[in-house]
């Protein structure tokens, strides 16, 4: 299994955390066949934060879905912090997602009956070495609504809880798909504080996919996909704060 | 589909993506529908055909028993205002000698007229003719007794008629309205083996028990339009002199009697059981169509939008709720038809009633569906009303989320050691309490229906241990032809076998407090009485009085009498002596409706000497063979029955019966639990789908998502049951209540191992459907939760 966290420096550990080879992803509907990855290489540094750049239909979800162990390949190899994820089963899927992987969607999947830090908890109850659910939230600024249900927060005070879910459980690698998707810009720039900031703190992984190219300015490094390929990769210069960026 | 409206459409379609909630719901209405239709149905058979046999043999309207009084008396009867056909006979009872049979066995014996048939009672012979006058031998038997003794005409059967032993021959076998539910002396339940009617000619009866143009037995019809009564009462009033032992009508003839206390319990069947199972259909689909019309809440406005009116919304969704209960009105219809043809046939072999065959009743179809539909609609009005309600506007906006509160619920939920899966669930439940309520009313009714049901078994027994083991302490009973005197009990103690004998006596009397008036049988018992004894409620032994009368709660409740009232008795006895007696004490009978006084003030009050009508024996286990083979020598003794065979007849004739209809409500009971329970998983299933397959996103487990999905109906289940039990108990009343006659009355004890019972029905169709549910984890779509908006 996958180690955690506080093995990262050990001696020995290559820089790599994640790397994929080869995916390909073949959806077969009644006669139609849709390659949506045609043979992906993909490699993440630890702590490293990429954005995954793409227009709807290149292919970026579905890739995020097989890193993120909801999917499987249907060509290519997959390792996950030395471990090979490619034939791994259901349950080795669920034990992957449950100890080393967090999410962050599009439209947040807040369980309405749970407070903030309720769903936060649900999440720290079934990890290893979790922080506080207050302590997470405290990292995303929501540190006086712990006691709120979903209904009573805004679109970014729910995103920024589901980010305090995907990291209280200190997560190797955090998988968000759109987190500002659902959001205007000046809310999204706070999510994207929240993701930035555990970062840099706790030196998560983290790959963020987007349509939104002005959110690469934050990352380490961009990559942009198209018909089920990564085209392109390219490096800022300078990695902005999000409060420089703008759309 | 060409000609059907789109709505129509959709409305088809919506039921083929909710056919597994839409077939629970049919099974429950389906339930519900088949005891309605069996039980109406059953009842509408037994009535027909009954009146028919008793229309076309002619069953008399009043009956009465006389000691002896000559044929000249007859004649004065039939100069009665308002009687119309009478006939006079000869009744006896007679004790028989079976080869390989060695309990005894009686038969009553019925005189035919000496040419001919019978004027009124006539039997529906099967095969064979009538007797011969001039064969003094020849008998026609009754149909149940001649296939249980696999008897056929031709055969011979030996009787002991006045001490005599004589062979009879079988010339006919057949059965007449008279003796539809046949019930020999001492004797609970119909026991074909060992008891039988007998026809033979009067000529011969005459000869065989010194009646000489003399007769024991009368019946007569009455004109239409006469006050049956007032025919009783001269009729009584002609036949005194002559030991008559008052007229009873058709309500009060023992066939007769057990008859329509078998109809008063199918009408109570389909009045009490279906409407437990339409109420929980009609939650159901109250649920089911709010789930739907919550998910179509944008489509809804998007009719509206298009110029639907809100009569037809709410039409739209009332035929939903109508196709569903119309299903399993149909399929409550076929199974209808089975249970009711099984059970007809179980009613064919106690109650003797030619052409008792299964037929269609259209009014039990046409009310249960009625009902059926009705409950049905009442469920789903409201929701469908609040479709019609919503503005297109409002509707086509995405619902709000669902808002929760920290209630007090917060105080519980503090508790540290609770987990965020566990909260999640109660606070589920405590936000949805209609729902929660209505899945707690359809598990607590599934439970509530089976411990109604079920505690039969334990009200039986009851009556069982009573009647055989705490009351009635000796092992024979019997009959005398007449009263005797004190010496007739010393010869009986010295048969062989015989442990302790004692005496008992039974007269017939009209007891009035008031203006209430009852038909009894007073039952006169010595002072010691250690082999008939009577309890109190509280089941403690109540000693015989040497004044007064002991009534049983059901007669001390019919006359509005209580102890310390008096009542005034008419002993129907020679002597005819009016008494007032003082209520000493009101005991627990659930047989009958019995009156108990001591023997000696009996006899006293009755000016004659020491007198005994039959006797309770204690018998030697190890003597018993040779004590049955001489008791039938005596003379004088009309009955023998014995307490073991009793016991087994009342067994055996149950586990037929019984048997079979608890596990028939065994089985659907189960099947409202797991209409329940299914139901309740999907909806849970598909309001939180997108919730729970976050979860799986997030890391969790099958197992953790099905606890979460689960764990909300485990926990009503675990509330509902006891709630259940003791519905059940409410119910169990309601049902002893109404089912209860003056024949018998049915305690409601619930054995604790009854209420563990219901409850694992319960608890497992319960599982079985859940389980059914918690298999659709496994096939969440985890990446459609990523990118889909509620």
């Amino acid at each position: 299994m996958p180690a955690s966290k506080s093995d990262k420096q050990t001696s020995g550990q290559t820089d790599i955390l994640m790397e994929g080879r080869g995916l390909e992803r073949t959806f077969i509907t009644g006669e139609v066949s849709v390659h949506a990855l045609r043979g992906v290489d993909i490699s993440l540094k630890r702590g490293e934060l990429v954005v995954l750049l793409g227009h709807s239909g290149s292919g970026k979800s579905t890739l995020l879905n097989i890193l993120g162990g909801l999917d499987r390949a249907t060509a290519g190899t997959l390792h996950f912090d030395g471990h090979d994820l490619t034939h791994a089963s259901d349950d080795e899927l669920t034990r992957y997602r449950r100890r080393s992987v967090g999410f962050v969607f599009q439209f947040y999947n807040l369980v309405a009956g749970l407070t903030a830090k309720e769903n936060v908890s649900l999440v720290t109850e079934i990890a290893k070495s979790p922080m506080k659910p207050e302590e997470a939230l405290e990292l995303v600024g929501l540190g006086n609504r712990v006691q709120h249900f979903p209904a009573q927060l805004s679109g970014g005070e729910q995103q920024r809880v589901a980010v305090a879910r995907a990291i209280a459980k200190r997560p190797q690698i955090l998988f968000c798909d759109e987190p500002t998707g659902a959001l205007d810009s000046q809310t999204g720039i706070r999510v994207l504080e929240a993701l930035d900031r555990v970062n840099r703190e706790l030196s998560t992984t983290m790959l963020i996919i987007t349509h939104n190219v002005g959110i690469g300015e934050i990352a380490d490094r961009v990559l942009r996909m198209q018909d089920g390929l990564i085209i392109e990769e390219t490096a800022p210069k300078r990695r902005l704060k999000p409060s420089e960026i703008s759309w | 589909m060409k000609g059907l409206s789109p709505l129509d459409i959709k409305l088809l379609r919506d039921i083929w993506h909710m056919r597994g909630q839409a077939i629970a719901v049919g099974i429950i209405v389906a339930c519900g529908v088949a005891i309605m239709v069996m039980a109406l149905g059953t009842l509408s058979t037994l009535s027909a055909s009954r009146d028919a046999y008793y229309e076309r043999y002619r069953f008399a309207d009043v009956f009465t028993s006389v000691r002896r009084a000559p044929e000249s008396a007859a004649a004065r009867l039939r100069a009665i205002d308002g009687v119309q056909t009478i006939e006079t006979r000869i009744v006896r009872l007679v004790i028989l000698r079976i080869p390989d049979v060695e309990e005894p066995a009686n038969a009553q014996i019925v005189s035919l007229p000496d040419t001919g048939e019978s004027i009124l009672n006539r039997i529906v012979l099967f095969s064979g003719r009538y007797p011969e006058t001039r064969s003094p031998d020849e008998i026609i038997i009754s149909n149940a007794f001649a296939e249980a003794n696999g008897l056929q005409t031709g055969d011979a059967i030996e009787a002991v008629m006045n001490g005599r032993l004589r062979a009879l021959t079988i010339v006919g076998i057949g059965d007449s309205p008279e003796f539809i539910y046949a019930l020999g002396p001492g004797s609970l339940m119909p026991d074909d083996r060992l008891f039988g009617i007998f026809w033979m000619r009067r000529q011969a009866l005459e000869a065989a028990f010194d009646l000489d143009g003399a007769f024991n037995s009368v019946s007569l019809t009455v004109a239409p339009g006469t006050d049956t009564a007032l025919v009783i009462d001269q009729v009584d009033d002609v036949l005194a002199p002559y030991g008559g032992t008052g007229a009873i009508d058709r309500s009060d003839q023992l066939s007769n009697a057990f008859v329509e206390s078998e109809m008063n319990q199918l009408k109570t069947m389909a009045r009490i059981i279906p409407a437990v199972f339409l109420a929980v259909s009609a939650v159901l689909i109250h649920s089911i169509l709010n789930r739907l019309i919550q998910t179509e809440r944008q489509q809804i406005g998007l009719f509206k939008a298009f110029g639907y009116s809100r009569r037809e919304i709410t039409w739209h969704y009332l035929k939903f709720a109508i196709a569903i209960t119309a299903g399993g009105v149909l399929a409550g219809f076929a199974l209808g038809f089975i249970l009711q043809n099984l059970i007809t046939q179980l009613y064919a072999e106690t109650f003797r009633i030619p052409d008792l065959t299964w037929r269609i009743d259209s009014f039990a179809l046409f009310a249960s569906a009625l009902a059926a539909l009705g409950s049905a609609i009442a469920g789903s009005m409201s929701a469908a009303l609040g479709a019609a309600k919503l503005s297109p506007a409002e509707a086509m906006q995405p619902a709000p989320p669902v808002n929760y509160h920290q209630g007090w619920l917060r105080y519980i939920l503090q508790m540290r050691w609770l987990d965020e899966p566990t909260r999640l669930i109660l606070r589920h439940l405590f936000r949805f309490p209609a729902r929660t309520a209505a899945n707690l009313f359809g598990i607590a009714a599934a439970v509530a229906l089976l411990v109604s049901t079920l505690f039969s078994f334990d009200a039986i027994d009851t009556i069982m241990e009573q009647m055989f083991f705490r009351t009635n302490a000796h092992d024979a009973a019997i009959t005398f032809f007449e009263g005797r005197n004190d010496t007739a009990l010393s010869e009986l103690s010295r048969l062989p076998g015989v442990m302790s004998a004692e005496g008992v006596r039974d007269i017939p009397a009209s007891l009035e407090a008031g203006h209430r008036s009852e038909r009894v049988g007073i039952t006169g018992l010595p002072a010691d009485a250690q082999l008939r004894r009577i309890l109190s409620a509280d089941g403690r032994y109540v000693d015989i009085p040497s004044t007064g009368i002991v009534l049983s709660s059901q007669l001390a409740d019919m006359l509005h009498v209580t102890t310390g009232d008096l009542v005034t008795a008419h002993f129907l006895d020679a002597t005819r002596p009016v008494v007032d007696l003082p209520v000493t004490a009101v005991v627990d009978e659930f047989v009958g409706t019995p009156a108990f006084m001591d023997l000696q003030t009996m006899n006293a009050l009755l000016d004659q000497p020491p007198t005994i009508s039959g006797a309770y024996l204690k018998l030697d286990p190890l003597a018993q063979a040779a004590f049955e083979e001489s008791v039938i020598e005596r003379p004088g003794i009309a009955g023998v029955s014995l307490r073991a065979a009793a016991i087994d007849s009342f067994e055996e004739t149950l586990q037929e019966t019984i048997y079979i209809m608890m596990s028939i409500y065994a089985v659907i009971g189960g099947a409202i639990a797991a209409g329940v329970v299914y139901n309740a998983a999907r909806i849970s299933l598909t309001e939180r789908g997108r919730e729970l397959a976050s979860l799986r996103v997030l890391g969790f487990t099958h197992h953790e998502v099905g606890y979460i999905l689960l764990g909300e109906l485990a926990l009503v289940a675990l509330v509902g049951i006891p709630i259940g039990c003791i519905g059940g108990i409410a119910l169990a009343h309601l049902i002893a209540t109404a089912m209860a006659t003056e024949l018998y009355r049915i305690p409601v004890v619930v054995n604790p191992s009854t209420l563990g019972v219901a409850a694992m029905i319960v608890l497992f169709s319960s599982t079985i459907a859940a389980l059914f549910v918690v298999r659709r984890v496994r096939s969440l779509d985890l990446i459609a939760v990523l990118k889909t908006r509620e």
